[in-house]
């Protein structure tokens, strides 16, 4: 039953994915709403980006010199372990776990309130593709901007980390700052940097396909809204086991 | 003109409209009447395509809606105006944002003459100095305007209006009809007009078609429903206290004429 359910919801996506996929009725229009969505769902989301990154950089500088302290591990490795957890997994997977409460509940509700308020039918009724209208500036969007909120999480969270070794006496500054350059490898900030595009078509479209197909009211609105966050960080973790199984091996 | 030829629907096995046919005239006010539930709705949405009827046939002037390709069906809706009862402005948009939407997305006209035209739309509705306003600002009623400067922007040839009055006091709600009306005459277009509301049947009621339990039951102008021997238009037109206490009246003392 639960999976032939998931099938159905499976094969509804990959219809409205069709649907949003189309050549827009107008570019001019198609453009205007892009660089809109990039400022709503981008570059509001800098501060938060930012804050998270700096405390949790800092968070992973104290925990690594507490936990890897020995004669044996040169003190540098502070530096190294955390500019690589960093890269690796926090700038792309846990970023867009967040991304996904913040960005994902915005975009289900938005679309979702407009289901209920008969805007989308109003949409329809115009012969406008409300799917296409509504839906792909955001994919868009997201998907080009999210490459930016990742690379400025990556320097937040180091700088997080190099106040550490400023304000405390848990390592010295000149040792987390060779530990950020030693064994570099440039291939992490890639992966990252792929992770992230995939995640940001992921919060986005799936989100949106909940919000789209909202029947009801104010109380079904808000159901869409966590289903479209709960789903999303189930297939971010999911493709963050694929990519990573694909890119790092 | 629209033809409504035999429409059959159903949900999960639940017939909600049963053999439905029906006439609406280009130049008039077209109703479709009764109770909450009657597939008043179900058969407005089947009209303008966002339901599809298990059988039947939908003629907007000769043309069928239901054996048309996705691309005939796109066009038609360029010729389709309509009003959602909770008048569906796009709340991003200001008022001159919501009447100018149909104009970018369908029209090659340049920006200053997009602009004129909303505002002469605007204008029709009774609505200067409000474009730069947002839908959240004005009043229910003056939504309900906005949607339909909206509905008239590209001249349609049909105009749907799902329950307008709905939410108004009476004395807009008697504004909105008379403004539907005089849009209807004034630029010929097929008007229906879904409601539940006496005062808009017995003001502006040119062709009333009346639903009952997913089916036609009754067809007429405002003149003759008074005098229709259909029980259930009755019990639906004397619902309510006045009413009932006019038919009493009239009953008694044959005309309401000289009541003070």
């Amino acid at each position: 039953m639960i999976l032939t359910s998931a099938i159905g919801t499976f094969g509804r996506y990959c219809l409205f994915i069709k649907k949003v996929f189309a050549l827009p009725d107008r570019w001019s229009v198609f453009l205007r709403r892009t660089v809109t969505e990039i400022s709503k769902l981008g570059v509001d989301s800098i501060p938060l980006v930012m804050i998270i990154s700096v405390f949790i950089g800092a968070v992973i500088a104290i925990q690594m010199q507490l936990n890897i302290a020995s004669p044996l591990i040169p003190a540098y490795s502070v530096g190294l372990a955390t500019r690589d957890i960093v890269l690796l997994e926090f700038s792309n997977s846990i970023l867009c776990l967040i991304l996904a409460g913040k960005v994902g509940s915005n975009i289900a509700s938005e679309i979702g309130t407009m289901r209920v308020t008969e805007q989308i039918d109003a949409l329809e009724i115009m012969g406008v593709n409300s799917a296409n209208y509504l839906v792909l500036p955001k994919i868009v969007a997201f998907v080009l901007f999210m490459p930016v909120l990742v690379a400025l999480c990556m320097g937040t969270s180091l700088v997080g980390g190099y106040l550490v070794a400023v304000f405390t006496d848990l390592i010295t500054v000149s040792k987390y700052v060779y530990g950020l350059q030693a064994l570099f490898q440039e291939w992490y900030v890639w992966y990252g940097l792929i992770k992230s595009l995939v995640f940001a078509f992921i919060i986005a479209s799936t989100s949106s396909f909940y919000g789209y197909y909202v029947s009801g009211g104010a109380l079904q609105v808000g159901k869409a809204s966590t289903d479209g966050v709960v789903s999303s960080s189930i297939f971010i973790l999911l493709f963050d086991v694929i990519l990573t199984k694909l890119l790092l091996q | 003109m629209i033809e409504v030829k035999n429409v059959t629907k159903a949900f999960d096995g639940r017939t909600v409209l049963h053999n439905i046919n029906a006439t609406f005239h280009t130049g008039k006010t077209n109703l479709i009447i009764g109770q909450s539930g009657s597939g008043k709705t179900v058969l407005m949405k089947s009209l303008v395509g966002l339901l599809r009827p298990d059988d039947g046939e939908i003629l907007f002037d000769g043309r069928n809606l239901l054996a048309m390709k996705q691309e005939e069906i796109k066009n038609l809706r360029k010729e389709i105006g309509m009003l959602f009862q909770g008048s569906a402005l796009f709340d991003s948009e200001t008022v001159l944002g919501n009447v100018m939407f149909p104009l970018v997305m369908f029209t090659n006209m340049g920006r200053g003459e997009m602009r004129d035209r909303a505002l002469f739309c605007i204008e029709r509705v009774n609505l200067k100095g409000a474009e730069n306003k947002y839908p959240a600002e004005i009043s229910g009623g003056m939504q309900k305007r906005v949607a339909i400067a909206r509905a008239i922007a590209l001249n349609p040839k049909y105009l749907f209006c799902d329950e307008p009055n709905s939410g108004l006091d009476p004395k807009t709600s008697i504004l909105i009809d008379e403004l539907l009306s005089d849009i209807t005459h004034e630029y010929n277009i097929t008007t229906v007009i879904n409601t539940h509301d006496m005062n808009s049947v017995l003001g502006i009621g040119e062709n009333i078609v009346f639903i009952n339990k997913g089916h036609r039951e009754w067809v007429g102008d405002m003149s003759q429903i008074y005098n229709t021997s259909n029980e259930a238009l009755n019990d639906f037109v004397f619902a309510t206290r006045l009413f009932q206490e006019v038919r009493e009246y009239v009953a008694e003392h044959g005309t309401i004429a000289q009541r003070k």
